[in-house]
């Protein structure tokens, strides 16, 4: 074709061309520095426990894509009606999500049920394809919002015992400390298996994930996420969501299940070996003292700081002593907190212990800015603190109490977490 | 896919066997830069090869790079890609009737697109007729996004994911242009197939006009049966540059099937603004080019995507040799620089009133060393910063990429 045999290449050349290409690469090596670094392991959430093998890992990444990347249109099975498209769109970065993505129910007074399952309840797919209206919440029934929480640690928490839960229980305040805390005790769903460590109470089982300790276990909340916030049917829930009580199955165009139990399980996986976040500047002297301020004010009596797993199927979580800060129990918080709506046999003020583990980090995943409680509705450590009431109100007493630098200390403990 | 690699065979085959009989006859057509040529001329602006009489020219070209990125320290490693390998074939057919197709093999030959297949029929310099596959002027980059005529190895990302380079649709329009002294007028407007509702439905969970691109079906037919309008107009002088303003707007939903109506008509509308010059004595090259775009996303659907969008680019070349180098006449080494931007959703959250943010930016200093004007070997770093809807700190993400790209 075209000849380069022409091109007059003197030795000359030839060295300049080799000194180049020596030099290019001297530099691309020297490059590393331009190159962004890893950031450290105590600022993100994201990441598996120690101690995996590599078949473990191997099903940590599948779970970490149906989490992180699996993005759910119509054609895809989308709807059509949901709440998001995706895990991560509200969950960022494994982390608490923003009022933008807030989950809401409806339907439920006591622990009778939900009476307005014929209109769509518990949740509000408050989103549609075009085309679709969107469901509303029907008149008179009560509601609450939800914000998504933080993803991380929960399979050490789904690791406890149910007689580790127990032995925190004390509904009639036996010890007198003006606090008691009690399950939620929950009807499974019928794909439940319990493990070695569930107890039956006439056929309920100990909920322990969600605001209201509404879902048994992982599986239980990742069916319900799939159905309910994105309108993605799968075998454990094989119907689109209902709209406004009619509840056949949504004539989308995707074959169902939309997802398959492998992925279904894969996530499951990913949720159960998410690390939990760890704890920043720990031997900070304010910090230290910030974690006695913490006992000394009665925050511990509910979030409790720790806590060990026994024998696990997965052996990187059997054994382990973690912080998560909760003690999985429901609390009357108080007619503040009070939305009206509640789940199983939760009190509608009555609210689960949130962990408190990667509190520090929550606005990182939030837009920079803190929106705590259930609903977001605190937008600072210190506002969240002081919304508690109920069998919280004599630990928030203690905290009004403290001299100003006391409550920074504990403050910086709390965003050490 | 087979046909297209014996076209290329073919083609390959042709020129061969007659550069092996006889060189003389291959002429080599190179752009022609003494005219005021415009972003719109980019078509036809082009080295082609001509074999004797015949009255067909042939032309393409070939980009291949290697990269390395690193997301937040966590990197892919390195990597080749021949990004695109594209053919073009014009031909006078008759005096003032032209035919050009621009046929490009993407990622490998994965992905065949005809970029370009329409036939120009001149009645005078201010009215031609255009039909076939078109280039949708709208920016300055998807009429002029040849490889070889960039420093930069990536395309600039507002051009790529706002305004889905290379955008082409089937239709018909009209351009034309009008020269005085120093100054050029010119002006382009299109009726062609458009965009569909892949565009607010797609794995990239945002407003992506790039997703309908997929759709292969709209060299076929209408998605919705209304014409996507494009029109440009663009101003060129010798002293100070070429300006271009374009609009594109179309409905991109389904909104009747079979005479019911299912939804509401939700256009798409982009318009942009493009410019370019060289300052005169020191050389520099000055590209830039700015895009907003407005969809109607219903507001009951996701606030994941977005209803308005804006992003640009700037890219400056600096000549810093011109001299023989390992025997290549007028050979000449380049610095380059661009900075970009692209933010996919303009707008604020309805819960908090808080910005929503989504975008994207980034910078990319380069070399380039052109042995002819027509090829360029080029090394790029590029860092880029990508926020979250909800703007949490950024993911950073930096690399090199090294590459040539040219015409054949
Ligand atoms: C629309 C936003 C949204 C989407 C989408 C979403 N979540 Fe959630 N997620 C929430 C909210 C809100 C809660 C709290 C719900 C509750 O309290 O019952 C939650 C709770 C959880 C919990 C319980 C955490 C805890 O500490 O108790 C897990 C686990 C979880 N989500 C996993 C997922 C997975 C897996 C997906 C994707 C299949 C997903 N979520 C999709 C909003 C969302
Ligand atoms: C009676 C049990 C109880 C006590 C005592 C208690 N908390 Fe809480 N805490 C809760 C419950 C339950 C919630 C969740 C309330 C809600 O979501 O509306 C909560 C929420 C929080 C939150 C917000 C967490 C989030 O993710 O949104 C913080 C911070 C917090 N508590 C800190 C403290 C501190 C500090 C103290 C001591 C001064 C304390 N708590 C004492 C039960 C308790």
């Amino acid at each position: 074709m075209i000849t380069f045999a022409h091109i007059p290449l003197s030795m000359n050349n030839t060295t300049k061309v080799l000194s180049v290409i020596v030099s290019l690469t001297i530099g691309i090596t020297a490059c590393q520095k331009l190159l962004p670094p890893v950031p450290p392991d105590d600022e993100i959430l994201d990441g598996p426990v120690d101690g995996l093998s590599q078949q473990e890992n191997a099903q940590f990444i599948a779970g970490d894509i149906a989490f992180n990347e699996d993005v759910f249109t119509k054609e895809n099975g989308l709807g059509p009606y949901f709440v998001a498209t995706s895990c991560v769109s509200c969950h960022a970065g494994d982390g608490k999500g923003h009022p933008s993505t807030t989950l809401t129910r409806f339907g439920q007074w006591d622990s009778t049920g939900n009476q307005f399952m014929q209109y769509g309840a518990p949740q509000l797919q408050n989103r549609a394809l075009p085309g679709y209206n969107p469901e509303v919440i029907p008149v008179g029934a009560p509601s609450a919002k939800f914000i998504p929480p933080a993803n991380t640690g929960l399979g050490f928490l789904a690791a406890l015992t149910d007689a580790q839960i127990l032995a925190n229980v004390d509904p009639f305040d036996s010890d007198g400390d003006g606090i008691s805390g009690v399950p939620n005790y929950i009807v499974p769903p019928s794909y439940f298996i319990p493990q070695s460590f569930h107890q039956s109470f006439s056929g309920k089982y100990i909920g322990r994930f969600g605001k209201k300790a509404a879902a048994v276990d992982l599986l239980h909340q990742t069916v319900n996420a799939y159905n309910q916030d994105m309108g993605i049917t799968t075998e454990y829930a094989p119907y689109e969501p209902s709209m406004n009580g009619l509840a056949f199955p949504y004539p989308d165009d995707v074959a169902d299940p939309e997802v398959s139990s492998n992925t279904v399980l894969n996530l499951v996986f990913y949720l159960r070996t998410l690390k939990a976040p760890i704890q920043r500047n720990q031997n900070d002297a304010d910090v230290m003292a910030g974690k006695q301020i913490f006992i000394n004010t009665k925050c511990a009596s509910c979030h409790t700081p720790e806590w060990t797993t026994g024998a696990s199927d997965i052996s990187a979580l059997s054994y382990k002593t973690f912080f998560p800060y909760t003690d999985l129990l429901l609390h009357d918080m108080g007619s503040g907190l009070d939305d009206g709506y509640t789940e199983g046999t939760a009190k509608t003020y009555e609210w689960r212990t949130p962990p408190l583990w990667g509190l520090g980090l929550a606005k990182f995943s939030q837009g920079g800015q803190y929106f705590l409680m259930h609903d977001g509705r605190a937008t600072s450590i210190e506002q969240a603190i002081l919304m508690h009431g109920g069998e919280a109100a004599n630990s928030k007493n203690l905290y009004q109490g403290l001299s100003e630098s006391d409550k920074q200390k504990l403050i910086k403990f709390l965003e050490s977490l | 896919m087979k046909k297209i690699l014996h076209l290329i065979l073919l083609f390959n085959i042709t020129i061969c066997a007659t550069a092996q009989s006889d060189t003389s006859l291959i002429n080599r057509i190179k752009p022609d830069s003494s005219k005021l040529n415009m972003n719109m001329d980019a078509v036809y602006n082009r080295p082609f090869l001509q074999v004797g009489k015949v009255p067909v020219s042939l032309g393409g070209y070939v980009e291949a790079n290697s990269s390395y990125f690193q997301t937040d320290g966590v990197t892919e490693g390195l990597s080749f890609q021949l990004p695109r390998l594209t053919i073009f074939v014009a031909s006078s057919i008759k005096n003032r009737i032209k035919f050009l197709s621009e046929i490009e093999l993407e990622e490998g030959g994965r992905e065949i697109n005809i970029e370009f297949a329409s036939m120009d029929i001149q009645l005078h310099p201010l009215l031609n007729l255009r039909g076939g596959v078109i280039m949708n002027p709208i920016g300055s980059f998807n009429q002029n996004h040849d490889g070889p005529k960039w420093e930069f190895i990536s395309r600039p990302i507002s051009a790529t994911t706002i305004i889905p380079s290379t955008w082409s649709n089937v239709g018909f329009g009209l351009f034309g242009k009008y020269a005085r002294n120093n100054l050029v007028w010119a002006y382009e407007l299109y009726l062609t197939n458009g965009f569909d509702d892949k565009i607010i439905s797609n794995s990239e969970n945002k407003t992506w006009l790039a997703a309908s691109k997929v759709n292969s079906e709209r060299f076929e037919e209408s998605f919705n049966g209304v014409p996507l309008v494009t029109a440009k107009t663009a101003f060129r002088h010798r002293k100070i540059g070429e300006i271009g303003f374009s609009w594109m707007g179309g409905v991109y939903n389904k909104f009747q099937e079979d005479g019911l109506e299912l939804d509401s008509r939700r256009r798409v509308d982009l318009f942009a603004i493009d410019f370019n010059t060289t300052i005169p004595k020191i050389k520099t090259y000055i590209n830039a080019e700015w895009v907003w775009a407005s969809i109607n996303v219903p507001e009951t659907y996701t606030q994941q995507y977005g209803n308005t969008q804006q992003g640009g680019f700037i890219d400056i070349v600096q000549p810093i040799f011109k001299r023989t180098m390992f025997g290549w006449e007028n050979s000449t080494i380049n610095l380059a620089f661009r900075t970009e931007y692209a933010d996919y959703n303009i707008g604020r959250f309805t819960e908090t009133g808080g910005n929503i943010f989504d975008h994207i930016f980034a910078i990319v200093p380069g070399i380039s060393f052109r042995p002819s004007p027509q090829t360029v070997i080029r090394a790029n770093y590029r860092y880029h910063w990508e926020r979250d809807l909800l703007g949490n700190p950024a993911a950073r993400t930096a690399g090199f990429q090294f590459g040539f790209s040219t015409y054949f």
